[in-house]
């Protein structure tokens, strides 16, 4: 069976299977998340799909209380603040993501390196990658 | 990666330097606020210009078409001026689009197609409610990955001030020092969109409330007015409203001429003897989370062109679309080792009449941020800095003459940076 196209929107129908998919070269074995069709360091076109565990620690967070239109109609603003951060995967790379399970009026509580696992949310029928303390 | 030495073809100079008033105008759009910085440069010309000289035209603009429902700016900009056929090129690359103008205005005259070019850059952001400010900006990141993980602009800076806070020990007072500097400096320029200090918006603050009967805020000086969320409130922690550049309208041209004939039009040019430009990837996908690599690459780029080091540069606009983005600006520029920029803004290095001073202009905090306009508003307050114009924001008792401008687009995806010497 062919691999389905390194892009958005097969990371994203991974992810409401709740799997966390990156994309690894078979040439050289970089692995690149988010995912993409060429190689970063050998510009091959030879991708595999591979899964990721989705256990982390948090590298970097804000609690957003002016937050774009969309977290607004999730009921997020001023009194409702959420929290986003990256999270540093134990495979290596990096990623954005929601970040739940943390109290996000009180940001002076949530601490970096914090133990991470990936728990995706849904909101108005899509999938969003987050994750929370594990 | 960087190892190849560039120059310019020729030099390069600046005879002429404009800028709008900064602030929120609903009875102009952007066009207009280009012909009030196009007039301005025009008086700045020592000796005079023709209009009719100038060959070509860049302007740096990020995205009228969101802001303003308006694509295609360059023409109208250049019609609004009276610069029609002459070839503009509209330049975007986030908040920095102003620098990539300038930067492409140098290169044009370095290449010897062009004697005098405008480089230019404007933008008309209060026409929008500020959510959608905030999905506009939001479109600089990357809008798969940050965006729909709710990063929003602030919030990007923000998680960049959490790990500068948890890898060297920054904290909000810092932020709040920067933001207070920058006021006080912004207080002195009359094109600032606040153009008072944070001393002076306590002071209103309690006249009103006097003036009302209301009871009397207890501020007991601005850590106090800072730290009240009820006039600080948080954006996206740990960046509060004082953290964040406005949301502005403006425009600014500097005009950019051959060396040769620079003393056509004034016996005091500015020469640019340093260019740099670079980009970077999305934040989370960078080994350092505290710091900028465009910045750290374009910087390097205009070094070397210039033959000069970071401790040469007497004076420095830098991006502090937020206080944490000024304090992680003046590591990556050299000026300060990783870690430290916060402390040389607490002790007062980078004010006024510190060893470095940065933005006496205002910086983007205080004198706005129209994000394609800030590049080349930049450049407007080295200019008139090197040659002593500034008024009462003048740096006191020095003779400057090498001045730098960092401009970051978005989070650092662009940066376009600049050196300056008068002779």
């Amino acid at each position: 069976m062919a691999d389905k196209p390194f892009s958005h929107a097969y990371f994203e129908e991974y992810l409401k299977e709740k799997k966390l998919m990156a994309a690894r070269c078979r040439h050289c074995g970089r692995l690149h998340l988010p995912p993409r069709p060429m190689c970063l360091d050998c510009r091959r076109l030879d991708m595999e799909w591979v899964q990721l565990k989705g256990r982390g620690k948090l590298a970097a967070f804000t609690c957003i209380a002016v937050g774009p239109t969309f977290m607004g109609q999730q009921g997020f603003g001023r009194d409702n603040p959420y929290c986003t951060g990256i999270v540093e995967l134990e495979e290596g790379p990096r990623i954005s993501a929601h970040i739940l399970g943390v109290d996000a009026q009180h940001p002076e509580t949530i601490q970096i390196g914090t133990p991470m696992i990936m728990d995706p949310v849904e909101w108005q029928e899509k999938t969003f990658l987050a994750f929370r303390p594990a | 990666m960087q190892t190849k030495m560039r120059k310019l073809g020729r030099g390069v100079a600046l005879v002429g330097a404009g800028m709008s008033k900064f602030g929120a105008f609903q009875d102009k759009d952007s066009r207009d606020l280009f012909v009030e910085a196009f007039q301005e440069m025009l008086h700045s010309v020592d000796k005079g210009v023709d209009p009719n000289d100038i060959e070509a035209i860049y302007v740096g603009n990020f995205s009228s078409d969101l802001f303003e429902g308006q694509g295609h700016i360059g023409p109208i900009m250049s019609d609004w001026v009276g610069l029609i056929p002459r070839p503009v090129t509209r330049t975007e690359g986030a908040c920095a689009s102003g620098g990539l103008a300038l930067r492409g205005a140098v290169i044009a005259v370095a290449s010897g197609l062009y004697d005098i070019v405008l480089a230019s850059g404007v933008e008309k952001m209060t026409n929008l409610p500020t959510a959608e400010v905030t999905d506009t900006l939001a479109a600089a990141s990357d809008i798969l990955y940050e965006a729909s993980a709710g990063f929003t602009f602030p919030g990007l800076y923000a998680a960049i001030a959490t790990a500068h806070m948890a890898k060297y020990g920054t904290t909000i007072e810092h932020f709040q020092r920067v933001s207070i500097k920058n006021h006080e400096n912004g207080a002195l320029n009359p094109k600032g969109q606040f153009n008072s200090s944070i001393r002076q918006i306590m002071d209103s603050r309690m006249a009103r409330a006097k003036e009302r009967g209301l009871p009397l805020p207890t501020w007991q000086d601005e850590f106090d007015f800072l730290n009240d969320e009820a006039v600080n409130p948080t954006v996206a922690w740990p960046v509060k409203l004082f953290d964040c550049s406005p949301i502005t309208d403006g425009a600014a041209c500097v005009l950019v001429v051959a060396q040769e004939i620079a003393r056509d039009f004034t016996d005091t040019p500015i020469y640019i003897i340093g260019t740099g430009q670079a980009a970077d990837y999305a934040l989370h996908q960078r080994q350092d989370l505290t710091s900028i690599g465009a910045a750290r690459a374009a910087a390097q780029e205009a070094y070397a062109m210039a033959g000069v080091k970071a401790e040469d540069i007497h004076i420095a606009e830098v991006h502090d679309c937020f206080t944490i983005a000024e304090i992680v600006a003046t590591e990556d520029l050299g000026f300060f080792e990783p870690g430290e920029g916060a402390r040389a803004a607490a002790e007062g290095i980078t004010a006024r009449d510190g060893a470095k001073p940065i933005n006496t202009s205002g910086g983007l905090k205080s004198k706005g941020h129209p994000v394609g306009a800030s590049g080349i508003g930049q450049a407007v307050e080295i200019w008139q800095q090197l040659r002593g114009q500034a008024g009462p924001r003048q740096v006191p008792n020095r003779n400057l003459a090498l001045g730098l401008s960092h401009n970051v687009g978005a989070t650092g995806g662009t940066c376009a940076i600049h050196i300056y010497e008068r002779r």
